[in-house]
């Protein structure tokens, strides 16, 4: 299978059916993309595929042929894409092990709808889990995110 | 009475790893003379702990010719932002400019840093003072250094922000220049280092961001599960569904038959009670984690249960409603209880059920490490790094200083990674392979079917009113299995840190006050979730007086405050609490009017009393913990039977607030934990199984269901020299409660069961 991660073109040659969340991890060596719960249930994998935020750990390899994946590592070149400045600069990571997922996750929601409203954060947010209760702060986030303005 | 305290338990724990039944009755049962000798000379906080505490620059300060400070950090970072306020601390004393300090995570070694386990909202309480001394030493030293450099009187020169500065000549040099000759100078004695004044402190007290937030936020930060060595191999176990179970018979041949499957492992079962041993079970490495997984997966394994094969919580929930029934032991007995219920004007009674929960953190435990043949190397998402290198090093017979422990970040621990069974577990799968670095993974199903669980009780409550409405009895019967089960002969009640979370340490003016712990057995492993004992007794005590006040048709709020009562300061051991978490009673004393405080504080805020549309509803819940004072206020909106967190205030005096920002930050996620835990929260167990694989059967609060509003107030502070408490876990137990008296007053309906689920639908 042929595609691109991060913008680097990439071939894997094992199973087909191996998660994307292991290749990207085991394999490419890129832990910033995290195992939460492997049934899509919590959202701590979420990656772009082809702008679109996925969960990894649902998606077998064979999916991901042609396709070009974005993880938490290159999202930006360094670290400011404004989801992230706005992570920051509201405080929102504590563990911080569900914010790749989170930052994704908001990423793509703001990308494809820049002035979201809450309605729209609960939809596009309430799959990634964070168990130290960030959420009010990913919501102020997302806001401050929004207002600053996003290129996709 | 000082063996039986929490941090014996740990220590204990320790020590005796592997024979610590033994070690357990044997400290249970000291000799009286021993107890007496042991009360004549109490340690209290830091000093009570195993290691103690270290204040030496040396050991936490080092000081480049570019002038970077690095800061070593030997607390655990999980959420709590321990990482950036601990340095804070240090930097602040030391006058060093916070650009340029980076932080480097100590390992475990307790010799050499003093107490490393992060639980029990411990590391400030126990670190501010020391760790002003070290910044403080460090300071004092690079003052000589510049002084004997110049030659003039160290009178004349003084830090300031990452230099020292000559007042009469205007000379200056930097730390990066000073550091050398700092560093060739004694450590000052800690009796002739001065402390900043606090008007001078530049990072205490303020909002300071996450040392981790550029590589929380850019996949950089270094997880457990982010560990990785060359030619390591990825190790997912099987292990014996219920506790105390072993294999019976294995085929490995298709695990075996799987791409990627490497090897498998016979881990053998522990002896019961199992401390921090690893279950045992069967392991499958592989070349990656997906294979190890799918090898699991084609295992077939008969397993022998063991004692636990019964375990069924529905019956269990039983046992304890009836133990819960009949009288206990005596936790606390103030006047007559009894006479007084007999001849109140009114008795009320309420039974509440809190279950089994499990901590969940987003990363399970994970565990890395590379055993040789007499020495072992772990890097692991540990609270506890010293427990694990004591684990280890018994375990593999080797000595403990063959040890070392890289403590990762933590994503997120709330109690489950103070227990290291799965560092042990990565420790004998290397050794198996002959020094191959093995990498263990738990899933979401490893997790949860195998945390150290909350434990679940029955709590009976008892109160007599008089004729006006005024509570003058009180019972509390506590039925819940022990932490102790895990160390020693399940003492089947409550020991006596469990009873000092809120059984009998409630400062309420009633003077027929009885609290008694009544028996349970433990039927799997009880372990430490974030604020412990506190979330069933605070739930229970918290959610009886909201039904007192109805009763007496009282304001909830006012008959709270009046049930404290007059502001005054009360010996924990006059409440019968001979712990008061680790802390010396005559300087933590309970005192009712920071607790008032955090009360008015949360109803200001929530703006209690207000006229509120029906459907609506205000609660309130106030508790004492980890020696800090918290209260929070919640409303709710019930419509068609969906509740909506409208807001919640919670308010918590803590004393010294060195981070404000990490403070608010861990009462915002206490929120969520508390409304996760009293909406959705639940472990069960079938046949000894746990019956909740993942997310979906146990549910955790998302972002739709989080309050609309949270605002933290931050109550008392200002005085540094006051006695620090806890943050990471006193923000927990008042928010069942207070979610709970907010339903009752939108709808009418008390809830007594967690979680409550759909039963404001019915």
């Amino acid at each position: 299978m042929r595609f691109r991660l991060n913008g680097i073109a990439r071939e894997h040659t094992g199973p087909s059916e191996m998660p994307l969340l292991w290749y990207v991890r085991d394999l490419a060596g890129l832990t910033g993309t995290k195992f939460g719960c492997g049934l899509g249930l919590c959202g701590a994998c979420t990656v772009h595929v082809e702008g679109t935020a996925m969960r990894s750990c649902q998606l077998p390899m064979s999916a991901v042929e042609g396709q070009s994946v974005t993880t938490i590592e290159g999202l930006s070149a360094a670290g400011d894409h404004a989801v992230q400045r706005a992570w920051r600069e509201h405080g929102v990571a504590q563990c911080g092990y569900c914010q790749s997922g989170q930052i994704m996750q908001a990423a793509a929601l703001i990308a494809e709808t820049p002035k979201p409203t809450d309605a729209d954060i609960d939809a596009a947010m309430s799959g990634n889990i964070c168990r130290c209760g960030t959420y009010a702060r990913i919501r102020a986030a997302i806001k401050a995110a929004s207002a600053a303005g996003v290129e996709a | 009475m000082k063996a039986e305290t929490f941090d014996r338990i740990d220590n204990i724990s320790r020590r005796g790893l592997l024979g610590a039944g033994g070690a357990f009755v044997l400290a249970m049962g000291l000799p009286r003379a021993a107890l007496a000798e042991a009360a004549e000379q109490p340690k209290y906080g830091a000093d009570g702990q195993s290691g103690g505490w270290r204040d030496d620059p040396t050991l936490f300060v080092a000081i480049g010719e570019d002038g970077t400070v690095t800061i070593t950090c030997h607390r655990a970072e999980m959420g709590q932002g321990i990482r950036t306020s601990l340095a804070m601390v240090i930097a602040d004393e030391l006058e060093a400019d916070w650009s340029r300090v980076r932080i480097e995570q100590a390992v475990g070694d307790e010799a050499r840093y003093g107490n490393q386990n992060t639980d029990g909202s411990r590391s400030m309480r126990h670190l501010f003072t020391p760790l002003r001394r070290c910044g403080a030493a460090a300071r004092t030293m690079l003052e000589a250094a510049a002084a004997k450099r110049w030659g003039v009187s160290v009178g004349e020169v003084a830090a300031n922000l990452h230099e020292v500065v000559h007042h009469p000549s205007g000379r200056r040099l930097g730390y990066g220049a000073l550091a050398k000759d700092a560093a060739a100078l004694a450590v000052p004695d800690r009796s002739t280092v001065t402390l900043k004044a606090p008007a001078a402190f530049r990072y205490i007290g303020r909002d300071v961001a996450s040392a981790d937030g550029v590589a929380m936020t850019t996949g950089r930060a270094g997880y457990g599960i982010d560990a990785r060595l060359p030619d390591m191999l990825y190790a997912v176990i099987a292990r014996p569904p219920v506790y105390g179970g072993k294999v019976k018979s294995v085929d490995k041949a298709a695990a075996l038959a799987v791409p990627g499957v490497v090897r498998i492992v016979d881990l053998p079962a522990p002896t019961l009670p199992s401390v921090f041993q690893p279950l045992g079970g069967i392991a499958v490495l592989a070349a990656n984690t997906w294979a190890a997984i799918k090898g699991r997966e084609a295992l077939t394994i008969a397993w022998d249960d063991g004692p636990n094969a019964a375990y069924d919580s529905d019956v269990y929930r039983a046992e304890l409603e009836r133990a819960a029934r009949a009288p206990g032991q005596i936790s606390r007995s103030d006047g007559d209880a009894e006479a007084a219920l007999g001849k109140a004007a009114r008795r009320i009674e309420a039974e509440y059920y809190i279950p089994h929960l499990a901590q969940a953190p987003m990363e399970p435990p994970m565990a890395l490490a590379r055993t040789g043949a007499d020495r072992c190397e772990a890097w692991a998402c540990t609270q506890d790094p010293q427990a694990a290198r004591d684990l280890i090093a018994e375990a593999l017979k080797i000595p403990v200083a063959d040890v070392t422990i890289h403590q990762t970040l933590l994503g997120g621990g709330f109690g489950r990674k103070s227990k290291p069974d799965y560092v042990l577990e990565a420790a004998l799968l290397s050794r198996a392979t002959g020094g191959k670095p093995v990498k263990v993974v738990w899933t979401r199903e490893d997790d949860l079917h195998h945390s150290y669980f909350h434990t679940v009780s029955v709590e009976r409550l008892e109160g007599g009113l008089d004729a006006a409405g005024r509570t003058v009895a009180w019972r509390h019967r506590s039925a819940a299995p022990s932490i102790g089960s895990i160390f020693g002969p399940d003492p089947k009640h409550q020991l006596p840190f469990e009873q000092g979370m809120g059984l009998r340490n409630v400062a309420f003016a009633v003077p027929d006050f009885r609290a008694e712990t009544c028996a349970a057995t433990a039927h799997t492993r009880i372990g430490w979730f974030r604020s412990v004992s506190n979330i069933p007794h605070a739930f229970a005590a918290q959610s009886f007086v909201a039904e007192l006040a109805a009763a007496a048709g009282r304001d909830p709020k006012d008959y709270l405050l009046a049930l404290i009562g007059p502001d005054r300061t009360i010996d924990p051991r006059a409440m019968g609490d001979t712990t008061n978490y680790g802390e010396d009673p005559a300087r933590y004393p309970v005192d009712t009017a920071r607790l008032k405080a955090v009360i008015n504080a949360a109803a200001r805020g929530i703006g209690w009393g207000r006229t509120l549309p029906p459907g609506r509803g205000l609660g309130i819940a106030a508790h004492y913990s980890f020696v800090s004072y918290t209260a929070c206020a919640i409303e709710v909106a019930v419509t068609d039977g969906q509740l909506t967190v409208e807001r919640a205030d919670i308010a918590v005096d803590c004393g010294p607030q060195v981070n404000p920002d990490r403070i608010r930050s861990q009462m915002e996620g206490s929120v969520v934990m508390g409304i996760s835990l009293a909406t959705l929260g639940e472990i069960t167990f079938k046949e000894g199984r746990v019956q909740q694989d993942n997310f979906d059967g146990y549910a955790l609060t998302r972002i739709d269901a989080a309050p609309k509003i949270t605002e933290v107030h931050l109550v008392g502070g200002g005085n540094w020299n006051a006695p620090p408490g806890g943050i990471g876990e006193p923000g927990l137990p008042p928010v069942a409660p207070a979610l709970c008296n907010a339903i009752y007053a939108a709808t009418g309906k008390r809830i007594r069961s967690l979680p409550i689920n759909d039963q404001i639908q019915n």
